[in-house]
């Protein structure tokens, strides 16, 4: 597997951590324990496409959310996380 | 057929033509009273005890592939109790000493060798935690012995007491531990289960659940649908894609681990031997292949394959605890697919829909688990409620706050 990061280009995955979802949103302060719960405990886990927070610990060290298929490891986009699309938006 | 010295000689004076099949292969009836999704080790071992131990009518085991297939046949085959935590320790230590039976209650020979299991330690504080988890073992009433670097020689002299970075100090070492031949388990489960009545029904895929109000029906399969009063469910990695059919979300995530097979070697390692200061396990099969393995991929995945970093990684913490492994040539690798929990620990519990049961959570520890995992899943099943050393491994845990995290990495299921 290799990730084409948009600072650095196509590198090696083993410059990367993975970190895992993230489509996953932190609820507001006030949305109570269920909220919470789901927010820190349960996962989607699908068979096929995700959205996953990755790490270029080894290269620029920027966060990126790559969108890869859980079945085949393929990549189908990688972009910046801070474009504000961690929201799960 | 009962198999003993008598039931060898008498096959082999006929030329072992006469060995009947070890079990049946028969289509599914329309319906039954617990039906078991998975025809792994753990699927099969509740199979096995619901039948022999429980009075829960008909029992069926659907298998989408080839029986034991899954993890069962993609482990490294160590089995240990060497736990801290007491909502875990109790539950493994229940597991290896029904190991310790289990060759005599199938009638099939597991091959469970109780070479020990060593724990290297490398710093003051980790043989602090190393004392603080063998005490909590002996108090649990399982076995554990502190080593010191004299004793680490004698029992695994292979291992590079002097290395440059990660000097050896010691180890725990559980003499009980071991490993087993991990296909037996399958088949033994399996011909004991359906010399008990149980129909285990091989490429037999579930599709879809049907559940009305609230209560499980049956499930949906290639093979049309099959009526369940109860249904348990026992995919291991596949577990998110059993619970989406039934509209709930686990605290799961899939990833992928690897393992590793050497060529042949004469006998070089009597024990089992982890790496405390990276992740690494290494044993010696009874046909002479080292046996290895190491962390998960870390990603999420159902690929059954991994990437070579992980293999480099392996390999580098092999070479580091052993040097010369430098040499050794890795005849195959694959991955299985573990079922990551959020706190490390199992989950064997009841589901919102009623007659639903799960069985999940094994993260990469399920070998050792299969016995009791069979035997407590089958006593849910059957009683509606845990058995006594498996209450703690329920779904509700993190909603309450009661995890069992035995590696203090919190909500992060690739650290576990």
């Amino acid at each position: 597997m290799r990730i084409h990061c948009p600072h650095c280009g196509l590198r090696s995955i083993e410059e990367f951590t993975c970190l895992g979802d993230a489509t996953i949103a932190r609820p507001d302060p006030s949305g109570g324990e269920e909220a919470f719960y789901h927010y820190v405990y349960v996962r989607e886990n699908p068979k096929g496409r995700h959205r996953e927070y990755w790490h270029h610990g080894g290269g620029c060290r920027s966060w990126l959310i790559v969108e890869r298929d859980t079945a085949t490891h393929e990549i189908s986009s990688v972009e910046a996380a801070d474009a504000g699309h961690g929201d799960g938006s | 057929m009962n198999y003993s010295i008598f039931s060898l000689v008498r096959q082999a004076l006929k030329g072992h033509k006469d060995w009947p099949k070890v079990w049946r292969r028969i289509l599914p009836e329309p319906k039954y009273d617990v039906v078991i999704i998975g025809g792994g080790g753990h699927g099969l071992a509740t199979a096995y005890y619901l039948a022999t131990k429980h009075n829960v009518g008909r029992v069926a085991v659907l298998e989408k592939s080839w029986l034991g297939g899954g993890n069962i046949g993609r482990n490294t085959t160590i089995v240990r109790s060497n736990y801290l935590l007491a909502g875990n320790e109790p539950f493994y230590e229940f597991s290896l000493k029904l190991w310790e039976g289990l060759t005599q209650e199938l009638n099939y020979n597991v091959m469970f060798s109780q070479r020990g299991i060593i724990n290297l330690f490398h710093s003051d504080a980790q043989r602090d935690a190393f004392v603080r988890r063998g005490n909590s073992m002996l108090l649990h009433g399982a076995d554990a012995v502190l080593l010191d670097r004299d004793g680490v020689k004698r029992h695994a002299p292979m291992v590079d007491l002097d290395n440059a970075r990660f000097p050896v100090m010691g180890g725990l070492m559980q003499p009980r531990g071991g490993t087993a031949r991990h296909d037996a388990v399958a088949w033994g489960y399996a011909r004991g289960a359906d010399m008990a009545g149980v129909d285990i029904i091989q490429n037999c895929e579930v599709t879809g659940l049907r559940i009305t109000n609230g209560t499980i029906q049956g499930v949906e399969t290639n093979l049309g649908f099959i009526g369940a009063e109860k249904l348990g469910v026992a995919v291991a990695g596949n577990s998110s894609d059993i619970s989406r059919m039934a509209q709930f979300d686990l605290p799961i995530e899939s990833h992928v681990l690897q393992a590793f097979v050497s060529e042949g070697l004469k006998p070089f390692i009597d024990t089992v031997v982890t790496f405390g200061a990276g992740h690494f396990y290494i044993s010696q099969s009874d046909k002479g292949g080292l046996v290895l393995g190491g962390d998960l991929d870390g990603y999420n995945s159902y690929a059954r394959r991994g990437n070579l970093p992980t293999v480099e990684h392996v390999m580098e913490c092999g070479v580091a605890m052993i040097p010369r492994l430098k040499r050794l040539r890795v005849l195959r690798s694959w991955g299985g697919i573990m079922d990551m929990s959020m706190d490390g620990s199992p989950i064997i519990d009841m589901t919102p829909v009623n007659g639903l049961y799960f069985n999940t959570g094994w993260c990469y520890g399920g070998f050792k688990a299969t016995p009791a995992s069979g035997w407590c899943f089958a006593h849910l099943i059957a009683n509606d409620a845990s058995h006594e050393v498996a209450t703690g491994l329920r779904l509700d845990r993190f909603r309450t706050g009661r995890m069992i995290d035995e590696s203090g990495h919190g909500a992060q299921p690739n650290l576990h």
